[in-house]
């Protein structure tokens, strides 16, 4: 009887989404992704991507250092490396656009096998400061492989071409970078329902007993490492066709901080936290962009004052999110969902 | 229990065969093994006992790979496995659990069991990416082996969906256990799988592990000190002190052994022991 029910249950059990309300809400979502680039203007469409490019590279920190428990600061030297790559695919070997990006997040896995290295013999801290020396060696790279990066001075990339249309207009990019960015979302959702994301999950919480397991430590450490760099040089790639120039202070490693503050404030090994965020990061400073344009008139001596109040106010609320919500905005929705699931018989 | 749990059906695996030969351990100066040998007998249950500190632990980090012994050498099936690293030793059907306990403690029950089958598994990087076709049946298939051979077998079907750390410490051994298994293994190890426990959940476990040996018919070597249940359900006891084994043969003529006797309680007088080694036993 218990396994009969057990049987009927597990098919559903095991989806992405379970329940029909998750359904529902992923349901709008699309739509408002699919409807977003008829009713939005330019500035946030730009905005848009901007969002979609750091969703991408996010996701793949949190899977390196909220899934696995490897701490990197090294997100912003990987999406380089991708961003480097489409630049000289798309000048010097002209090959086409998705097979750039590909490459982009092809080569960039690379680097991030080789920086991933020491992570069989240190952690934490150490780890983190081995990925800040590999962001300044990739660093002096780029400015010293003249042949190849440009030198100090970048590349200037020519825009995507796809199927004969020109993609130069944040409303034609948002075409390619949301639907990329959602497959590769998708697809780090799914890993986590299989071997390989379970292995990631035990190498974090225990590493001892995942080698008891059947797990080698470094082979899926090294893994981790690949394909969070993977999703580091596509993202990189994308923006390298949304600003059409890559320059060695293109990816300051302020980056790779902004980058595990996003996967912090969204809550570590959720996938809904590094969308949210991604966004969080992104947004935030331009929405408080607003309220300062709304404040300038109230206080008119004030203007030049609130720009630096702008920064500390962001800088405030990732602290009170460490300090009252260490689990990020994933934490939230799933305690707003809780609050829904049981309303009204429960508060 | 139904027959319907019994593990029959797919690969059912064969029991090991572990041959410890001669091992030797040093930590510093302190010699925690000395030409330590025994056998586990393919499909019995073998019993390592010995007061506190006397290696048992160590032997196990040995057997499963964490130690490298000094001397001697370690044999699945005649196979020496001497040197290999803990996956391998996993793949070649090498299980155990923990003296305290090893579990993902932010991980649900299922998702722990699953990952003891995390070796025998092919679903690669790609696959998982896209949970297409053959990741998706393999993931299928687990479940479904997984609810049918091991949470039904244990009885933690109301359990399977809540994370470890909510649980009671002896729910908590009993999914260690659960995890064990699902790594298909030939040799079980338990490092004292009822400490902690209340007589109740003591006897529970005691048939589980009684219904491993019979129904996956595998081999096991369990560490315990709970004398009543070691005489109860072991077929070989091998005795430890001092990191040398001073004693090994069926649980009676363990029991009657003055060496045994002496090494837990500094006298000779076997009925006396055998007192006070039941009384350990209801302690625990
Ligand atoms: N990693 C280690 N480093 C140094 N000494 C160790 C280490 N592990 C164990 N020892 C020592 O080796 C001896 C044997 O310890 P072990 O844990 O194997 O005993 P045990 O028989 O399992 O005891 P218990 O019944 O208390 O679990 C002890 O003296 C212990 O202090
Ligand atoms: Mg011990």
């Amino acid at each position: 009887m218990r396994i009969a029910t057990a049987k009927e249950t597990y098919i559903a059990d095991e989806g992405l989404l379970v329940t029909a309300t998750q359904r529902a809400w992923m349901g709008v979502l699309l739509a408002m992704l699919v409807l977003a680039p008829f009713m939005l203007n330019q500035y946030w469409l730009y905005l848009a991507c901007l969002v979609a490019i750091n969703v991408a590279s996010a996701t793949g920190l949190n899977i390196l250092t909220g899934y696995t428990g490897l701490v990197s600061l090294g997100q912003a030297a990987f999406m380089a490396v991708g961003a480097y790559t489409v630049a000289f695919f798309e000048g010097q070997v002209g090959t086409p656009f998705l097979l750039n990006i590909l490459a982009a997040g092809l080569v960039s896995a690379l680097v991030g096998v080789l920086v991933g290295i020491p992570s069989l013999r240190v952690k934490g801290l150490y780890l983190a400061i081995a990925t800040i020396a590999a962001s300044v060696i990739l660093h002096f790279v780029f400015t010293h492989w003249v042949s190849v990066t440009g030198g100090v001075r970048g590349i200037n990339v020519a825009p995507a071409r796809f199927f004969g249309l020109e993609l130069a207009s944040p409303f034609a990019l948002y075409f390619v970078i949301v639907p990329i960015t959602c497959l590769m979302v998708l697809g780090a959702a799914n890993l986590f329902r299989t071997r390989i994301g379970r292995a990631f999950i035990a190498i974090r919480d225990r590493d001892i007993s995942a080698e008891v397991l059947g797990i080698p430590l470094l082979r899926y450490k090294l893994m981790s490492f690949a394909l969070s760099s993977f999703y580091a040089g596509v993202a990189g790639g994308m923006w390298a066709y949304f600003f059409r120039v890559v320059t060695p202070e293109s990816f300051p490693f302020a980056t790779s901080i902004f980058f595990l503050a996003a996967v912090i404030v969204g809550g570590l090994g959720t996938i809904i936290g590094s969308v949210l965020g991604a966004a969080f990061m992104t947004l935030v400073p331009e929405l408080l962009k607003y309220v300062v344009d709304w404040l300038a008139p109230i206080f008119p001596n004030a203007g030049a004052a609130l720009s630096p109040v702008r920064t500390i106010v962001f800088g405030a609320l990732i602290i009170l999110f460490l300090v009252f919500e260490p689990h990020g905005l994933a934490e939230m929705v799933r305690r707003a969902r809780r609050f829904f699931h049981l309303w009204p018989f429960r508060t | 229990m139904s027959t319907s749990s019994s593990p029959v059906e797919t690969s059912a695996p064969v029991a090991a065969h572990l041959a410890v030969d001669g091992l030797g351990l040093w930590f510093g100066g302190l010699k925690a093994l000395t030409d330590v040998s025994f056998e586990v007998k393919p499909g019995t249950i073998t019993a390592l006992i010995g007061p506190n500190g006397a290696g048992k632990t160590s032997l196990f980090n040995c057997i499963s790979g964490f130690y490298r012994p000094r001397a001697g050498s370690i044999r699945l099936d005649g196979v020496d496995i001497t040197r290999t690293h803990p996956p391998e030793r996993a793949k070649a059907g090498l299980a155990r659990t923990f003296q305290n306990i090893a579990l993902f403690k932010g991980m649900t029950v299922l998702d722990n069991i699953k990952l003891g089958r995390h070796a025998h598994m092919k679903t690669n990087l790609l696959q998982a990416l896209t949970y297409w076709g053959a990741a998706r049946a393999e993931e299928m298939e687990l479940r479904a082996e997984v609810e049918r051979q091991i949470i039904d077998f244990l009885e933690i079907d109301h359990i399977r969906n809540k994370p470890v750390a909510s649980l009671s410490y002896g729910l908590q051994k009993r999914v260690e256990l659960a995890r064990a298994l699902a790594m298909r293994p030939r040799l079980l190890m338990l490092d004292e799988p009822v400490a902690g426990m209340n007589r109740e959940e003591t006897e529970d476990m005691a048939r589980f592990i009684l219904d491993v040996k019979e129904e996956w018919g595998i081999s096991i070597l369990m560490v315990e000190h709970d004398m009543a249940m070691v005489m109860d359900i072991s077929d070989h006891v091998v005795v430890l002190n001092f990191g040398k084994v001073i004693a090994q043969g069926l649980p009676a003529e363990v029991q009657g052994n003055p060496e045994v006797a002496a090494a837990y309680l500094g006298s000779g007088d076997p009925a006396e022991l055998m007192r006070r080694l039941s009384g350990v036993g209801e302690a625990a």
